[in-house]
């Protein structure tokens, strides 16, 4: 069984030690997300259709259910569990539900991609 | 940035802001707009000035869009500038004081025109008609001075202005040509009830009168009839009818009948112009009510979009009085004029009519008074030709009657308190919504469900939201007639399977692109749905897209409350062994399943397993033997099985054995919801296989094979398809059932919803008096079945290939 790619710095912004490599684009789906174990929870990575990288903390802000086992269509996901509609840009859900998901800046480079788990996360 | 084309605007009203408003939604940034109104506001609501003439509300209560509105979404709007001249060739608008506008695309949108008696006198001063703002001011002035008021024509308009002007105080005659009220709506018995309770408020009705002249120097003071009585007037309201405003159309050279004649596009003769609203005629038809209108505003924001290919293919209409106090609600073919079956309630004292027109087992038209609760189910049941067979004669009692356990009573809305609660899954009350629909402006059950979330979940309180929708808009209310896929698209599922089948469709992106699908990712509610269009149109060719499945589906197992995930393995029949349990027991131990449960299906539930640890527990049970439940799918569940005639001694048939066959046979088939059966050796029933998708019940000479029960929100009991001899018999009628299901249902259409939406009668004939049919439909399942039919749990616990969707993608700080 393959092992998860784990703590994969690099040179690249790897210079910069902020950014924390957690594994190759290819290996979170198209219209998809990969789940990648933080300290202060669980964190959702999403991949849209056009290759754009999301990372929000995985908690939907109605009931907590865990965003990254939502479809994911443009630029947003549908919590699994109550079908709240979460904008993966703005860490927001969609109008007219209202509540804030915290976010996490990604970078890809090379084809892997980055974390900057610093201090809070974006609000 | 591109010059934007322009569009221009004739008319200020309800049709053409609602359309302005689709189009902007659809495509914000396509046209710069103008827009010319006749009346010198912002669009208002027409509907509400009988509620507004007779003090109920004021006029800033009806306003739709302000002036700022206009202004926020950079619309020109020229207000009070009527638009007299459209020169097509060189493509401008002209108005009344030399204002012009070119335009690129142009919307017409000119409404109607009341009419006005060729009357001796009805160019008084104090001689009114009903159909904008200024028309309202004008009757309060007057109610304000004068004493008397006599409105002629006895119609929705004429009695509605009639009942405000009573209530501003005056003393108000009706003059009726007709026998009766409102006979393009009523029947005879309607009228009479509607008749009585109108005298009963103080109005003076007079029917078969035919008005003569209007007397008077300047103003008017007296109505002459036909017959030579003269009847004191202070005020005259005409309300005898409207007439789409189509002059200016007519003088362009554009085609036109009673109307501005359009297509099913609203494109008017000149493919640059469109029309919608009361002034366009559509297939012979003008409309003169507000649902109609926002179909069309829709189909035709679309084409102005350039988004879609939406057709309008006409309206079924309904009307409501909106004289406070009375019910009424009249639909379709009310006189029943066809010839069909009249199902009629009758309580004179009561003040209570019901009348329902039944053709073909159709509701085909219904007049309601006094009592009109019922009125959206009728006329959902109308517009969408549900088979009412099997409830005919529960139909007069309403939908409370029919075998919807736990809404009974609840449907007379009006009366509920604000703090009754609608939607129990959501703990959304009455006056919630009552509220988002007023404070909103929300006008479709779909705005609601946005907003409030009532009726979102599982759906059982949809017609209590629409009855509530009805009652706070009244006329406004626009049931759309069939509802499409999603708001992805202007097609509905049928219109969507049917393109795969007939153009080949084979994946989601070609189908999303051939249909011109709004957004080109889909949304959550089209994408599975495509997903299993797709894969039942092509067994073994269709590649499955697990991101387009719910997680539950794509994870094979349910996700619980905390994101753990439960795990049922198959039980054949409900029927195991020492040895099976024995391993069960060893998998929930070993994982330290936090949770052991035993299922309503005879299956053992093991809850609280962390889904990186799912491939692990699959291989564990595997091993013993034990393959997927199917118990988190829109897919063949389980079988439930008495213990029948091997050991039970009352047991007539061997259902066991039959449950455990029917299982073999259908697991692993994709559905478009859940499907659950059950076997009973007798009639006792112990299996509870009368409240299961497909029921079997042993009775001494073979077997009964009962579909379309459910023992979910809604409890309903299983209808008898057919008798038959042997065990064979009902594998292959179990088949051909899922097969027709599998096909033609809805996406997450339970069986029970769709059987009473196609009919029994219907599944019998293509079942049972189609041999042929039946046995095709077995073939095609039996092949689907041959490629369905592969343990997912082996798959994913072999393969590295599916790790990634199990374990998390990194460990970090």
């Amino acid at each position: 069984m393959n092992e998860p790619v784990r703590e994969r710095v690099t040179a690249a912004v790897g210079a910069d030690p902020a950014w924390v490599g957690i594994g190759p684009l290819a290996a979170i789906p198209v219209r998809g997300a990969r789940v990648v174990q933080g300290p202060g929870g669980d964190i959702a990575v999403f991949r849209t259709s056009d290759d754009r990288v999301f990372a929000l903390l995985d908690r939907c802000p109605h009931k907590g259910g865990p965003l990254s086992q939502g479809i994911v269509f443009d630029c947003r996901v549908a919590c699994p569990l109550h079908n709240w509609v979460i904008d993966l840009e703005a860490g927001a859900a969609c109008a007219p539900d209202e509540g804030r998901v915290p976010r996490f800046p990604v970078r890809v480079e090379d084809g892997i991609v980055y974390l900057d788990l610093r201090g809070r996360p974006e609000p | 940035m591109s010059e934007r084309e322009k569009l221009v605007v004739i008319g200020n009203g309800m049709a053409g802001m609602r359309t302005v408003e689709e189009l902007l939604a659809l495509a914000p940034d396509r046209y710069r707009i103008t827009v010319f109104g006749a009346e010198p506001c912002g669009n208002y609501n027409r509907i509400l000035l009988s509620p507004v003439l007779a003090g109920d509300k004021g006029l800033q209560d009806i306003l739709l869009n302000d002036l700022d509105w206009y202004a926020e979404r950079g619309i020109t709007l020229h207000a009070g500038r009527e638009v007299t001249a459209i020169d097509r060739a060189r493509r401008r608008v002209r108005a009344a004081d030399g204002t012009e506008a070119p335009y690129d695309r142009l919307l017409l949108a000119t409404g109607s025109l009341p009419v006005v008696l060729p009357l001796p006198g009805a160019d008084l001063d104090g001689v009114v008609t009903f159909r904008d703002i200024a028309d309202v001011e004008r009757m309060l002035a007057a109610a304000a001075g004068g004493r008397r008021a006599v409105v002629i024509g006895g119609g929705l308009l004429g009695l509605e202005a009639a009942n405000g002007l009573g209530r501003r105080g005056m003393e108000v005659t009706v003059v009726h040509l007709a026998q009766s009220l409102m006979e393009r709506q009523l029947d005879a018995p309607a009228a009479a009830l509607l008749r009585r309770s109108l005298e009963a408020r103080g109005l003076r009705i007079l029917l078969e009168a035919q008005t003569e002249a209007l007397l008077g120097a300047e103003r008017v003071r007296a109505v002459r009839l036909a017959d030579g009585r003269e009847l004191e007037a202070d005020l005259v309201v005409m309300a005898v009818g409207i007439r789409p405003n189509i002059a200016l159309a007519r003088d362009a050279g554009l085609h036109c009948e009673r109307g501005v004649v359009v297509d099913d596009t609203l494109q008017t003769f000149d493919p640059r112009i469109y029309a919608v609203g009361e002034c366009a005629q559509h297939r012979k038809t003008t409309y003169g009510l507000v649902a109609p209108l926002f179909e069309q505003a829709k189909v035709c924001a679309n084409h102005l979009a350039f988004v879609g290919c939406t057709r309008y293919t006409g309206s079924v209409t309904s009307t409501r009085l909106k004289v406070t106090g009375v019910e009424l609600f009249s639909a379709g073919d009310y006189l029943n004029a066809e010839g069909g079956d009249e199902l009629v309630y009758q309580d004179p004292a009561g003040g209570i009519y019901k009348k329902v027109v039944v053709r073909g087992n159709r509701v085909s038209g219904a007049v309601l008074y006094g009592d009109s609760s019922d009125a959206s189910w009728y006329f959902q049941l109308m517009r969408e030709g549900t088979d009412v067979g099997e409830i005919r004669e529960r139909l007069l009692f309403g939908q409370a009657h029919v075998g919807d356990a736990g809404h009974g009573g609840a449907h007379a809305v009006a009366a509920m308190d604000d703090a009754a609660e609608v939607c129990g899954c959501n703990g959304v009350c009455k006056g919630e919504i009552v509220r988002a629909i007023t404070s909103k402006g929300l006008f479709t059950l779909e705005e609601v469900r946005a907003h409030t979330k009532a009726s979102s979940s599982c759906g059982s309180c949809t017609g209590i939201v629409e009855q509530l929708l009805a009652l706070t808009l009244g006329g406004d209310y626009s049931a759309p007639e069939v509802k499409p896929l999603c708001g992805c698209t202007g097609f509905t599922h049928e219109e969507v399977r049917r393109a795969i089948a007939e153009n080949g469709l084979k994946t989601l992106p070609e189908t999303m692109r051939f249909l011109e699908w709004r957004n080109p990712d889909g949304c959550q509610a089209c994408r599975p749905a495509l997903n299993y269009y797709l894969l039942c149109a092509w067994p073994g060719e269709y590649r499955d897209d697990g991101q387009s499945r719910f997680i539950n589906e794509r994870a094979h197992a349910n996700i619980q409350r905390d994101g753990t995930y439960s795990v049922v393995p198959r039980i054949w029949g409900g029927v195991t062994s020492p040895a099976e349990l024995r391993a069960i027991a060893d998998v929930a131990e070993r994982f330290e399943v936090p949770a052991v449960k035993l299922t309503g299906g005879q299956r053992i539930d093991l809850l609280g397993v962390p889904k990186e640890r799912l491939p692990a527990v699959w291989h564990a049970l595997n091993q013993a033997g034990l393959v997927s439940g199917h118990a988190y799918g829109k897919a063949v569940r389980t079988v439930k099985t008495c213990v029948g005639s091997e050991w039970c001694r009352f047991g007539t048939q061997d259902s066991t054995t039959l449950g455990i066959r029917m299982e073999k046979l259908c697991w692993g088939a994709w559905t478009p919801h859940k499907v659950k059966m059950g076997v009973s050796g007798c009639p006792r029933n112990c299996a509870e296989a009368t409240i299961k998708d497909l029921g079997v019940i042993g009775v001494d000479s073979g077997w009964e094979i009962q579909v379309g029960g459910n023992g979910g929100v809604k409890v309903r009991a299983t209808e008898l398809l057919c008798r038959v001899k042997t065990m064979e018999e009902v594998l292959e009628y179990t088949g051909a059932f899922l097969q027709l299901y599998r096909e033609e249902a809805r996406y997450l259409e339970r069986t029970a919803p769709w059987i009473e939406r196609v009919g029994l009668a219907y599944v019998r004939r293509r079942l049972v008096e189609e041999d042929d049919g039946r046995r095709a439909l077995y073939a095609r399942f039996l092949d689907s079945q041959r490629r369905a039919q592969s343990d997912p749990w082996a798959e994913r616990a072999q393969a590295p290939a599916h790790t990634g969707e199990f374990l998390p993608l990194a460990r970090v700080g």
